[in-house]
């Protein structure tokens, strides 16, 4: 269960980065992303998946979130 | 040799493998790579942060380094115990020459060493009661100072002392800001471990106690972050930003003070020098104030005006023209120190072999000379290092991460640059084998290297150590053949 920072890179790419592995990758797809709800299994650059219960409302970037590996 | 193919260079590394046991080439084999600039991620090249194997010459230093001596240390108005024996403490002290401006024991403390001095008594009975009694003394004997850091040595975490509790008994004591740091040196890999380490004591101790301070706020506040003023680098920047009309509002942490740290989080962008031990503390000053950050390089003439115009980006008209304004003053000043220094540089090739942002930040600095920088690598980096260096670094260049006292020895016998960049460690090696040689962590006692100002004492610098007559000199008259061996006049 990483905690995982979430945050817009310069070109407003979602950037997701674990500090302890020294992860940072782009992510590729959401599941879910609308206003209302944002999560489900989230694809990074690097090929691995990660999982978060979907929240809602969407949350604001910069923020620290929860994953479980999916 | 002039350029090595890819091929080269791999055959180069596994033949230093060689003499390894087979279970340690495996393990070394991961942390050496040839430079490959189509490799996007370095961790599928290069294995980083990894503990060092047992029996080698290591050239890392240890968490209480990374945040007693980089991030803690230079700031000049708090005193730094460092709590433990006294060795760490006065061996590590004002070596990186960090410069500041005060009156050093009364308002600034930098280059001094304040330590509890461990004694067989105190691993026994626990330190905790020498502590408070010090931190008692220090504010009788420095009333002016700002506040206390207590910088754990590596007993500390083993004999289990509360140094937490300590600190908030004195801080609320004394009134003053206290902050505890385990940094004892066993945690971690390398000194990378402390920065984060001292980092996230900011984060719970300054920045707490900072929030609703009074702050007069102006568009166009910035901070320089991860400049540790060495040989007065965080001055020559600082005065780019300020003359293309920003407002520095804190350096971290060279020359800075603790009321610069707690004003940062009301800057509207951090300006981040040393990624490696200061990423931790932009990351959060975005996340938690929304400041965002960004990294910057203020080597080279090249690299500075890419990094004026990335900066004045973020703001308006006024900065932008600020920015050109500041290129085009100093655009004469620095093409007649490459025409002065071009000629006498050109071609010559460049090994380094230094900490946090050198390895990769400098190289432009040396392109500017018409250097060439053929192998390069960090002491102590992870992989977001790497993969920034990539792009820096030519194709089938040397990339080394971590490397081991024989490794370096043998791929300078093997690639045989003009120069060596690297630390006070490796300084006497190279120059007994005849190797002009850099001091690149204290710029061998000069500097600054930033800035406009600082590329021209780097190129001065450069010059002097290249091409010094004392590198004819290694050769002895005897061994140089019959034809430069003078007659003595009769």
């Amino acid at each position: 269960m990483p905690n995982v920072m979430l945050r817009r890179s310069d070109d407003g790419q979602l950037l997701f980065y674990v500090a302890k592995k020294d992860l940072e990758e782009t992510v590729v797809s959401v599941e879910t992303d609308t206003d209302d709800a944002w999560g489900g299994t989230i694809e990074l650059s690097d090929g691995s998946r990660y999982f978060i219960e979907p929240i809602s409302p969407r949350p604001d970037f910069p923020t620290t979130l929860r994953f479980n590996r999916a | 040799m002039s350029t090595m193919t890819k091929q080269e260079t791999e055959d180069l590394i596994q033949e230093v493998l060689e003499v390894y046991p087979e279970k340690a080439a495996k393990d070394r084999a991961k942390h050496l790579t040839a430079n490959d600039q189509a490799v996007d991620k370095s961790s599928k090249c290069i294995t980083s942060n990894r503990k060092s194997l047992p029996g080698v010459m290591t050239i890392r230093g240890c968490a209480y380094a990374g945040s007693r001596g980089v991030v803690w240390g230079p700031v000049k108005d708090m005193i730094h115990i460092s709590h433990g024996p006294v060795g760490c403490g006065q061996y590590s002290r004002a070596g990186r020459r960090n410069y500041y401006v005060g009156t050093t024991g009364v308002n600034t403390f930098t280059t001094m060493n304040f330590t509890s001095d461990f004694q067989e008594k105190d691993i026994v009975f626990g330190g905790d009661k020498k502590l408070a009694k010090i931190i008692d003394e220090i504010e009788m004997l420095f009333p002016l100072n700002k506040g206390i850091t207590v910088q754990s040595e590596c007993p500390i975490g083993l004999i289990g002392d509360d140094i937490e509790a300590v600190s908030k008994t004195k801080a609320e004591e004394h009134g003053k800001t206290m902050v505890p740091v385990r940094c004892e040196g066993f945690r971690g890999v390398s000194q990378s471990l402390g920065h984060h380490i001292a980092n996230d004591s900011i984060r719970d101790w300054v920045f707490p106690k900072s929030e609703g301070k009074a702050f007069e706020a102006t568009p166009y506040d910035v901070t320089i972050i991860g400049d540790y003023n060495i040989g007065g680098d965080a001055w020559s920047s600082r005065i780019l930003l300020e003359e293309m009309g920003l407002r520095v509002i804190a350096q971290w942490s060279g020359d800075g003070t603790l009321a610069e740290m707690e004003n940062t989080p009301k800057a509207k962008l951090n300006l981040l020098h040393c990624y490696r031990s200061m990423n931790y503390i932009s990351r959060y000053m975005e996340e938690k104030h929304g400041i965002p950050w960004m990294e910057y390089n203020f080597f080279g003439p090249t690299k500075i005006e890419e990094a004026l115009r990335k900066i004045a980006e973020r703001f308006d008209d006024k900065i932008k023209e600020g920015a050109e304004r500041v290129i085009e003053k100093y655009r004469p000043e620095w093409q007649a120190i490459v025409d002065k220094y071009r000629p006498r540089l050109e071609g010559k090739r460049v090994m380094l072999y230094v900490g946090g942002l050198r390895p990769r930040h400098i190289i432009g600095a040396y392109e500017d000379l018409g250097m060439e920088v053929v192998g390069t690598g960090y002491e102590f980096a992870h992989n977001d290092d790497y993969d920034r260096t990539i792009k820096e670094m030519g194709n089938a260049t040397l990339i080394y991460d971590d490397v081991t006292g024989y490794e370096f020895e043998e791929f300078v016998k093997r690639v045989k640059p003009d120069l060596i960049g690297s630390g006070i460690k490796e300084k006497y090696i190279f120059q007994k084998m005849g190797i002009p040689f850099r001091q690149m962590h204290s710029w061998d006692y000069s500097g600054p290297y930033h800035g406009y100002d600082g590329f021209a004492i780097f190129a001065r610098d450069m010059d002097m150590t290249l091409n010094n007559p004392c590198w004819d000199a290694i050769t002895p008259p005897w061994k140089r053949g019959s034809a430069d061996v003078a007659e003595a006049a009769e």
